[in-house]
């Protein structure tokens, strides 16, 4: 008898892990998954666009919003120019021409990067208040008295325009200087051929090329701008940020803070929209692959003296004057501060930071494999949509997280309370894990962003190659990428850190009850007038901030491409030239 | 070279049962069937675009099959709905750029596959690799310090480590110097064979393709076009495409005037022919250069030099016959004629390669 057997063919055993992950979607749904949870608060605020507009919102609207309007809108203007002012001809300086101290100004211009405005600004303003060193000295060389003479008010909205131009003209010093770096001496060296000067190769050629990157760095600073909240509350100005906390605080109406926030995110995205614009313009960028080190226009008498004295003032006013200040006050101050109490705060800060930084830079992790993955339109939306936070201010975010965490711990709590008679209290506002949230999604683009360049530099084929070696997906991950990104990741951690330290405004409404950070510590003592105190935290900020600025100048010098061949190829590319010489005098 | 050579029979036999490939609904690769016998080394050749490395991927596990089956040693790998994933096929393969692992040094690179083994077999296969590549003594060099060449071998050597019954080379040439390649074809060949590993090779160069595989498979627009040895793909090639894309050669218009023989530019052509071409049929004849000899003393067919290409040996001139029809020939450099001389042509066909009228692409 014959039987026809089934031909079934053997399946081969499959372990459930490998397979999961290899099978579209798992990737795709765990970034959308993300990207959804992280919007929240931004979702949470533009939710309220349709909330029936309150009483406070309409007296706000009367009295209020016009004045935080033009404030802010001042602000932006004031900034803005000078931020340009500084940043792009500083950038050109320290790339294209030569006079003496170039080398340490072209990273010594980034130290203002690590000076948080609010740090800043309440420091010129015991240095220059009636008891300060500087019209104490005024009063002592003109014999004058109180009142006697006019001193600029520093607490104003012009004072807070410099305040924030002088911590902020490095986003457009860096940015512009990196395209300056990274323009193709061939352009440059055809302008000079055609007979155009340094003026004339700066005015026609090398900044209608950097303005893309230009418009970028301005943008930035901008959104810097529109986010702070430590300078403005400080020194009194109604703005966008200290309207919303005086409605959450001081008027207590939720609704009416949100909608102010619907109102300052608009502004947001019209700078996104701004940025995202002269990114597309940049296309133009490399129109040759030949690099050299650009020859320099060596700068003398004179010109020499003003190159120096351009690069130096804002160094000096934006880093080492104030820097100088805390430091004395420090000093003077040391009784305050050396106690465990301090010790403390500091254990607290770093413990925090550290924490959101690992959380970033893990969610950034999955966020950039699934994309490389399932790199579909779908999972590159959600990864985009993941990273918008950063745009975000701070007190927005703060404001979206804690409605809906406390409408949540309301909600169960009455549940509770109703149902089982127990009382759960706050279980996610008012706690760290609201803070932690808060600054991963104000953060996760800065991880996003390292580790997404860092993954994008390893080429596809590497994953195939350990694939067909017997390692499946997640293997990848740890064997192969997670190895080869190791200098990435550690960036990516170190910049999140730096950030978290620095926050202020969404510190202050999140964080638990009686928990102090170096941040909100030093802007309450401030506050309070006692601003020497304040300065050990303030200086602690500092410091730590000073290690992306180093690290972000070794990279800039690192990035031009025909530096960074030269340096690979250091060991053949020197030898060649020795060899030939030594042979031709051999024969 | 004492290399502990594998029984054949552990290499794989590749089957493909016509096999459709393509990404999003879109098919890329149309009904494919070739096999592969054990030990032997295949060739995908073809145009860019034309499917070979999709087909690669396909063998490799990284494409699943939108029809049809793949086997390797009889065990279905991919069928619509199942992949095996590649970390699972025992299949290794050299990619176009190496993509050799940069924080591993070399002999970190050729263990990565092989981490589960003894430590003992694992640095005893991975000197006997380097052995086998001519690479001894650069175990602590790092992928960045070595030459394209080096680099080439030790994605080479990676591959081999697990001993696969199957390896894959996806154009792996194509980042080397001209000259090179054809020799380091045959040096990859011999190290191939010296594994006794089953191979398969993409490559759009015939040559890298002749000096490596045993059996090439061209590819046309996603279809198989033939799937034969270098000899048959050149002097019989199954259509026009291979016969266009696989040596030189033009193909003129003739017509059966009788049995076995064709009336074309060229004069009478015999040669055996197919029964469907009964007398009068009108049908395309291939002309490969050396099918024709310039001889001005014995040959009735005149010709103009229309242009001239210097090859070393010979020249590759372009002809244009009496009735206007351009053929090429190939002549010792010795005779050196110029444009527009007049010369007289000889016939040396050793078999007649012929193709029915309007027909473009499909088997003979």
């Amino acid at each position: 008898m014959i039987t026809e057997a089934t031909s079934q063919p053997a399946q081969a055993p499959r372990r459930w892990l490998p397979g999961r992950l290899a099978r579209p979607g798992i990737w795709q749904i765990t970034a959308i998954t993300v990207a959804l949870v992280l919007t929240l608060p931004v979702l949470v605020i533009f939710a309220h666009v349709f909330v029936p507009a309150g009483e406070v919102w309409s007296h706000l609207r009367e009295t209020m919003l016009g004045e935080y309007v033009a404030n802010s809108l001042l602000l932006l203007f004031g900034v803005g120019v000078g931020v340009l002012v500084i940043g792009v001809p500083v950038a050109w300086l320290v790339s294209v021409c030569e006079f003496p101290g170039r080398r340490i100004f072209q990273w010594a211009l980034m130290l203002p990067l690590a000076m948080p405005a609010y740090i800043i600004a309440y420091t010129y303003t015991g240095m220059l208040d009636f008891a300060g060193p500087v019209q104490s000295l005024f009063r002592d060389l003109t014999g004058l008295g109180f009142g006697e003479y006019w001193f600029p008010e520093i607490r104003s909205l012009t004072g807070a325009m410099l305040m924030l131009t002088l911590v902020l003209y490095p986003y457009v010093y860096l940015l512009t200087r990196a395209t300056f770096l990274e323009q193709s001496v061939c352009v440059l060296e055809v302008s000079r051929t055609l007979g155009s000067g340094p003026y004339a190769s700066f005015f026609r050629v090398a900044l209608p090329l950097a303005r893309p990157a230009v418009i970028a760095g301005l943008t930035l600073a901008l959104m810097e701008v529109l986010a702070d909240y430590g300078t403005v509350a400080y020194f009194g100005i109604p703005t966008f940020t200290t309207g919303i906390f005086r409605t959450w605080y001081g008027l207590a109406d939720p609704a009416a803070a949100a909608q102010l926030a619907a109102v300052l995110l608009s502004f947001v995205f019209a700078l996104i929209l701004l940025e995202r614009w002269s990114r597309m313009r940049a296309r133009f960028h490399h129109t040759s692959s030949r690099y050299s080190n650009l020859p320099r226009y060596r700068l003398r008498g004179w010109k020499a003296s003003a190159a120096v004295a351009a690069c130096l003032l804002p160094v000096l006013f934006g880093f080492l004057i104030p820097a100088v200040q805390l430091s004395i006050w420090a000093a003077r101050t040391i009784d305050h501060w050396m106690n465990p109490d301090f010790a403390q705060l500091v254990f607290n800060t770093f413990y925090l930071a550290a924490m959101a930084a690992v959380i970033a830079v893990a969610l950034a992790l999955v966020l950039a494999y699934a994309r490389r993955m399932q790199g579909g339109l779908i999972t590159g939306i959600a990864v985009r949509v993941a990273g918008l936070g950063y745009a975000v201010p701070g007190t927005v975010i703060a404001i979206g997280v804690m409605l809906p965490f406390a409408w949540f711990d309301n909600t169960l709590d009455s549940f509770m309370r109703d149902r089982l008679g127990v009382s759960t209290g706050l279980l996610l506002s008012g706690t760290l894990f609201a803070l932690l949230f808060a600054y991963v999604v104000r953060f996760l683009a800065v991880s996003l962003q390292t580790v997404e360049a860092g993954l994008g530099k390893i080429k596809p084929s590497m994953d195939d190659a350990a694939r067909s070696l017997g390692v499946h997906p997640l293997g990848t991950l740890t064997r192969v990428h997670l190895p080869i990104m190791r200098g990435t990741l550690l960036t990516a951690l170190l910049l999140v850190f730096v950030d978290v330290l620095k926050e202020l405004p969404a510190t202050l409404i999140l964080r638990p009850f009686d928990f102090n950070t170096l941040a909100v510590r030093a802007f309450e003592l401030a506050g309070d007038e006692r601003l020497a105190e304040s300065s050990s935290a303030a200086l602690a900020i500092v410091l730590v901030g000073l290690l992306p600025v180093i690290l972000l100048s070794l990279t800039i010098e690192r990035s031009r491409p025909g530096q960074r061949m030269r340096r690979r190829n250091g060991d053949s590319a020197q030898a060649e030239p020795i060899a030939v010489p030594a042979g031709t005098r051999g024969a | 070279m004492t290399v502990t050579s594998r029984n054949p029979a552990a290499a794989a036999e590749v089957v493909l049962d016509d096999v459709d490939v393509g990404y999003a609904g879109q098919r890329v690769v149309h009904a494919i069937s070739l096999e592969l016998p054990r030990g032997q080394i295949g060739c995908l050749l073809g145009p860019s675009g034309c499917g070979k490395t999709t087909l690669l991927r396909a063998i490799a596990g990284f494409e699943g099959v939108m029809r049809g089956e793949i086997r390797l040693n009889g065990e279905s790998v991919s069928r619509p709905g199942f992949t095996l994933p590649p970390e699972k096929r025992s299949v290794g393969m050299v990619f176009q750029d190496f993509a050799l692992f940069p924080h591993l040094d070399v002999a970190g690179n050729i263990a990565f596959g092989i981490r589960r083994w003894g430590r003992g077999d694992r640095d005893r296969r991975v000197r006997e690799l380097l052995r086998l590549i001519g690479l001894s003594g650069y175990e602590r060099a790092y992928p960045h310090a070595l030459s394209g060449g080096q680099q080439q071998r030790i994605a080479l050597a990676r591959a081999l480590a697990p001993r696969p019954e199957l390896l894959l080379l996806d154009e792996p040439f194509s980042n080397m110097d001209v000259e090179l390649r054809t020799d380091i074809a045959r040096e990859v060949r011999a190290i191939l064979r010296a594994e006794g590993t089953t191979g398969m090779l993409v490559t759009h160069d015939q040559n890298e393709a002749f000096a490596f595989a045993d059996r090439i498979a061209v590819l046309n627009n996603g279809r198989l076009s033939q799937w034969d040895s270098a000899y048959h793909l050149y002097h019989r090639p199954a259509d026009r495409f291979v016969a266009d894309f696989v040596g030189e050669g033009t193909i003129i218009p003739g017509k059966v005037c009788e049995n076995d023989c064709v009336e074309t530019a060229l004069g009478r052509i015999r040669g055996p022919l197919s029964d469907r071409f009964v007398p009068g049929t009108a049908l395309d004849v291939l002309v490969r250069p050396d099918d024709i000899a310039l001889d001005n003393e014995h040959g009735e067919i005149e010709a103009e030099v229309l242009s001239k290409a210097f090859r070393g040996a010979d020249f590759l001139y372009t002809l244009r016959l009496r009735d206007g029809t351009e053929i090429l020939c190939v002549a010792p450099s010795h005779d050196n004629f110029v444009v527009s001389d007049h010369v007289r042509l000889r016939l040396n066909f050793s078999h007649l390669v012929v193709f029915p009228r309007g027909d473009s692409g499909t088997r003979r």
